[in-house]
């Protein structure tokens, strides 16, 4: 199973912070995926001019290409503006219109402020939706005080973590199940 | 219809497309050398033509898996080695080209056939062609309705006095040599929605509609589309043919035939398209109200019909060879369309 972790901002550090506790737990326990980070700060990416994925060249492509080859997907995200960073947006922008069909994708936002809650809710979730992505329902949201210099402090948020790329897997491997089984009923 | 060389009285013209592609077998990870490719397309062509279908095309793509980026070429020898079947572009990238130069391409292909050839310019559903051939992307839409309107005014008057942005004026120009009648049949290429459905009918041009799948009632809307707008703008529909294209691949039982057919269609557009053809989909596409004429002989004949009654439309042109088919299987699908399909749409359709 391919497992792309994207830090989708390219500003700040505690998306990365939390990401890095991603990679950490997914390499230390699930030696059979293959992960790989995206941290957008580390790629110059250009703007979608709309045309097709395959067609855009060096860190765009790069970025795009990991994207659809990936069987599940944890994107991490701050909150700017209540709404999610442009440079995340740029991402869904790239893809294909049903990019994440058969592929499971999970969430984990960090905000300065619980106001910031539903954003997720109600801004990515849909155009994950939109994209056909299988949604893990519950995300890791984490707030300021639960970092200290680059570490995650708050117990509970690394529970949850752990939870979230528990379910991110599980859920994986079993559509791919279904999807497998389904699949061989076709006969073609 | 007589315009555009159609007499609606011998029925639905069936054709056949490419669009040139140049794919490995995904069964054998082989890919043949873009010689053979291109032989096997006129080959496809001869074999058609002596299968007594009516329209056979090749498209013009500037990326790689693509072998046909001279499609003119291509089409010219087509030309010398067939008799009556019509031959025409799918589509000709006219965005990136000059009308003049296009013209004269074509009208000497109709003459070369003897009075057999046609245009059908698109937009390409990509955009590397125009970084290759020096055009910028920005002006796509402009681009092509400007040279698109000129390739019109081109084929229409002799002496031709025209201005634009995108190439220099022409002053009581005369573009020769000129096809066998006069004029060839101009169609505008649409996928998708029915936006441009609307800017051809809007136009008064005939309209090549490709569908990949799903309902053939909703290619209905674009078709419906295009009629209104040229009914809005002074045509009359049923002067204007209309033409639909979409995947096609005949085998003894409905299964067999998807069998054949959906690794190719699935690795095939994994590579020029970066996704594959969901299975799913591609399932439902046995459904006689699905435009996939993907099947049995006798189920096909039955979704060819059925379309032909919603849409009314004057030629289907099957896409059969995407993806690296074999030779020999695209044998086997027009010895199937000769000996069973076409009679059978030709003794529903025409006026006997």
């Amino acid at each position: 199973m391919k497992i792309v972790g994207l830090s989708g901002s390219n500003i700040g550090s505690k998306t990365r912070t939390a990401m890095n506790y991603v990679i950490k737990t997914i390499t230390e326990n699930y030696p059979d995926t293959e992960i790989t980070l995206i941290d957008l700060a580390e790629h110059n990416v250009q703007f979608s001019d709309g045309r097709n994925y395959l067609e855009y060249e060096g860190d765009t492509k790069y970025v795009a290409q990991t994207m659809m080859d990936a069987d599940a997907i944890i994107i991490g995200t701050p909150i700017f503006q209540a709404s999610i960073p442009a440079a995340l947006k740029n991402i869904f922008d790239l893809l294909p219109e049903k990019a994440f069909l058969d592929k499971v994708v999970s969430l984990i936002v960090t905000a300065g402020s619980s106001r910031h809650y539903l954003i997720a809710e109600q801004q990515l979730k849909p155009i994950l939706a939109y994209m056909k992505a299988q949604i893990v329902q519950s995300y890791v949201f984490i707030e300021e005080k639960d970092f200290y210099r680059k570490e995650i402090t708050n117990d509970d948020v690394l529970f949850r973590i752990n939870r979230l790329v528990e379910d991110t897997i599980v859920l994986a491997d079993t559509f791919a199940e279904i999807r497998d089984k389904k699949e061989a009923e076709y006969g073609f | 219809m007589e315009k555009y060389r159609i007499d609606p009285s011998k029925g639905l013209e069936f054709g056949i497309y490419t669009l040139g592609d140049h794919l490995p077998n995904p069964l054998t990870g082989e890919r043949i050398s873009a010689e053979q490719r291109i032989h096997e397309i006129i080959e496809f062509a001869k074999l058609a033509d002596q299968a007594g279908i009516d329209f056979f095309s090749v498209g013009e793509s500037h990326q790689e898996y693509f072998a046909t980026q001279a499609h003119s070429v291509v089409l010219s020898a087509i030309a010398q080695a067939t008799e009556n079947i019509k031959i025409a572009s799918s589509s000709t990238i006219i965005s990136t080209s000059d009308p003049v130069r296009v013209y004269e391409d074509f009208a000497t292909l109709d003459l070369i056939s003897r009075g057999r050839a046609e245009i059908i310019a698109g937009r390409a559903s990509r955009i590397g062609l125009f970084d290759l051939l020096g055009y910028d992307v920005h002006d796509y839409e402009e681009l092509f309705e400007e040279k698109f309107n000129l390739l019109r005014k081109i084929n229409e008057e002799e002496v031709v006095n025209w201005s634009g942005e995108f190439r220099a004026p022409l002053k009581d120009a005369r573009v020769l040599p000129r096809p066998k009648n006069g004029s060839i049949p101009i169609w505008r290429a649409v996928g998708g929605t029915p936006t441009s459905a609307i800017k051809a009918g809007y136009a008064g041009v005939p309209m090549f509609l490709a569908h990949l799948g799903g309902p053939a009632t909703t290619f209905k809307r674009s078709i419906d589309a295009y009629r209104e707008a040229a009914k809005l703008n002074g045509f009359n529909p049923t002067e204007l043919p209309v033409a639909t294209a979409g995947f096609f691949y005949a085998a003894e039982t409905t299964q067999q035939a998807q069998r054949e057919t959906y690794p190719f269609i699935n690795e095939g557009m994994k590579l020029t398209n970066g996704r594959g053809f969901p299975k799913q989909f591609f399932a439902q596409g046995a459904d006689k109200r699905d435009i996939m004429n993907i099947g049995s002989p006798q189920q096909i004949i039955e979704k060819i019909l059925y379309q032909y009654e919603l849409f009314g439309h004057q030629r289907y042109i099957a896409q059969m060879d995407f993806g690296g088919v074999t030779f020999d299987n695209l044998k086997k699908n027009i010895e199937i369309i000769g000996t069973e399909i076409l009679p059978a749409i030709r003794k529903y359709t025409a006026n006997n």
